[in-house]
């Protein structure tokens, strides 16, 4: 942290200076994106930080257009989509990239939460920086479940009568909830109309807590691949230049996956049945959720108790919030851990195969694995983490940050980047 | 608060309730109050409203063209009800049922109204999580849920789960043998 100093912002200008003494805003950008020490070992996982933050832009400014043509009503929501599709001059485009860009969301907070559970990026000082990403991955979730009802087809229908029905499970209170979200006596035009309010409303709840994580960030100081912290100025690079390009070249790369899928497989991920207006009188022969959300149906469908099936699966989002405390092992990064490394792969292949099992009908071995599943799920949290933690013997952590690049005892020049670059990045050496 | 506007000398007494204190206590209280007076109407707007509760009002349905076996769809309040003529043989079958076999005990009398055991009329809403049953599928002449696999028998009962109870029964009367009134019990209109 140290660079912090040396880098800090001057305002040069007469007007720089009459602005930053009366708010400090280009201050606080320089100090947290361009001067911000950033560990020279990161590798590309730790590019997805900014590649989600994209998405939450491209969601966001195609939503906000999207909804000048949307009509949020169940006589008129089904009608008002495809009249975005045929009507609306590049209406398809804001809608396939709508529809793909909440997928692509999912693709990257998926790899950015094994990400942090490889690297143990969850582990103190970074347990509130962390929580504050399963809160916002809630927040996504319950945003992508509101948006998927808005088309007002079959799978929007049946799929918002079964979310609902879950809520119904809850004791006590578990009906006026779920009559307060229909806002009648079932999933009908009220319900469609306070959708579209809520959807558009948890975005920027998402946006302002995407602030609080940030911030928590750069309280903390990001973790990396040897799971130390920075020691002294030779373990870190600046933001700028070094960060910003990584995480651009990063995102562009990303978003020839957005565009191809945008352009080529735009109804790959989606479901036919959401092309059928919602018929109350008939559920769709197959029904199952997005991608994103099967792991979750599975477990839900891997009991056969409703309230147990509901509890288990909300479980399975919530037990995320815990694993800073479940985890007793004093090193972050699996890579200086031969056994946990093992079981975190095992954990990553049953939450595929939670995936794929969710996408089955419910019957037979299809059942039983989800069960079998399931239950190596929570065993993840609640036996691997806190046994391994005590049992394992790490492997020998490097020195430093610097030493984790260049191997024990070599200079800085021997890292590829010519000495000094560090310290005055934008000048050429 | 109240110990910052005068300091106390050392070793005297507890200082007594002083005006600020009160002030303090009466606006907590006011806005307390005031807070939640004025979240009430916020929470209360979602809930039914007045047009939607008086579209909920009672419907009747002609039984005269439904045939042996049949089963339609009527909605009352945006819910799906079926409409069931159950078959001699169902009847029979349904009523041999033990009831301490069943995971939601219900004899066959409670299910249908005394002296029109043929009709049966039950919300078409799977009790699990919402799914519309088919019809005439399943292993219990009865219904089948394509979401999660459970099953209904020929007059609504769940003989295997998921789902937790049978399919419930809508406030219904005869008005006479072929014609029921939905969303009123004897004259009485549901809540």
């Amino acid at each position: 942290m140290s660079a912090h100093a040396s880098n800090a912002y001057v305002p040069k200008s007469r007007l720089a200076k009459w602005f930053e003494s009366r708010l400090p805003l280009v201050g606080l950008v320089h100090s947290s994106f361009v001067a911000y020490p950033v560990p020279r070992n990161l590798n590309y996982f730790w590019t997805f930080g900014a590649i989600l933050s994209a998405f939450l832009g491209i969601q966001i400014i195609t939503g906000v257009w999207l909804a000048m043509h949307y009509e949020p009503s169940a006589k008129g929501a089904f009608d008002s989509v495809e009249h975005i599709m045929r009507d609306v001059n590049y209406g398809w485009l804001l809608r396939y990239m709508h529809a793909n860009g909440a997928s692509m969301f999912f693709v990257a907070v998926y790899v950015h939460i094994f990400r942090a559970l490889y690297y143990g990026s969850y582990k103190a000082p970074r347990e509130v920086l962390y929580i504050l990403g399963v809160v916002i991955y809630l927040l996504m979730m319950a945003t992508a479940f509101l948006g998927y009802t808005l088309p007002w087809g079959q799978m929007s229908f049946w799929g918002a009568t079964v979310i609902t029905n879950i809520l119904a499970a809850i004791p006590v209170v578990g009906d006026t909830i779920q009559s307060l979200l229909w806002g009648g006596y079932s999933v009908g035009n009220p319900t469609v109309n306070r959708f579209f309010s809520l959807h558009f409303l948890l975005p920027w709840m998402i946006a302002g807590v995407v602030v609080l994580h940030v911030w928590a960030l750069h309280v903390t100081g990001q973790n990396n691949p040897a799971g130390i912290p920075i020691k002294s100025s030779k373990d870190a690079v600046p933001f700028t230049p070094y960060a910003t390009v990584k995480d651009v070249f990063a995102t562009v790369v990303f978003m020839i996956l957005f565009a191809w899928f945008v352009f080529y497989q735009p109804n790959y991920l989606g479901h036919a049945d959401n092309y059928v207006p919602a018929n109350p009188a008939v559920t769709p022969a197959h029904i199952v959720p997005e991608w994103y959300f099967l792991p979750f149906y599975a477990i839900l469908r891997a009991v056969p108790d409703k309230l147990g099936g509901v509890i288990l699966m909300f479980s399975a989002v919530v037990i995320l919030a815990f694993a800073p405390w479940l985890d007793t092992s004093r090193v972050r990064s699996a890579n200086y851990r031969p056994i946990y490394r093992q079981f975190f792969w095992v954990f990553v292949a049953v939450c595929f195969l939670l995936g794929w099992l969710g996408a089955k009908p419910p019957e037979g071995g299809y059942v039983v694995a989800s069960q079998i599943c399931t239950a190596y799920y929570f065993a993840h949290f609640l036996i691997v983490m806190p046994l391994c933690g005590l049992y394992e013997t790490p492997t020998k952590l490097p020195g430093s940050i610097l030493e984790s690049v260049t191997g024990p005892g070599k200079q800085v020049s021997g890292a590829g980047m010519p000495v000094g670059a560090a310290a005055a990045p934008t000048t050429k050496g | 608060m109240a110990n910052t506007s005068a300091a106390a000398p050392a070793g005297a007494a507890p200082p007594e309730a002083t005006r600020r204190d009160f002030l303090f206590l009466a606006t907590g209280a006011g806005l307390a109050v005031g807070a939640g007076a004025v979240a009430w109407p916020f929470v209360a707007s979602m809930s039914p409203d007045a047009a939607t509760v008086a579209a909920g009002a009672p419907i009747e349905v002609d039984l005269a063209p439904i045939s042996d076996g049949q089963i339609i769809n009527v909605f009352w309040r945006g819910k799906l009800i079926f409409v069931r003529k159950l078959t001699e043989k169902e009847v029979t079958d349904m009523k041999a049922v033990p009831v301490s076999q069943l995971a939601d005990p219900a004899a066959f009398d409670s299910r249908v109204k005394n002296g029109h055991q043929q009709w049966l009329v039950v919300y078409g809403n799977c009790t699990h999580l919402g799914c519309v049953p088919i019809g005439h599928s399943g292993s219990f002449e009865g219904w089948s849920c394509p979401c999660h696999g459970s099953q209904f028998d020929a007059v609504g009962r769940v003989r295997r789960g998921p789902a937790p109870t049978n399919l419930p029964l809508p406030p219904y009367a005869f008005q006479s043998d072929t014609k029921i009134r939905i969303g009123e019990e004897g004259g009485k209109a549901a809540a």
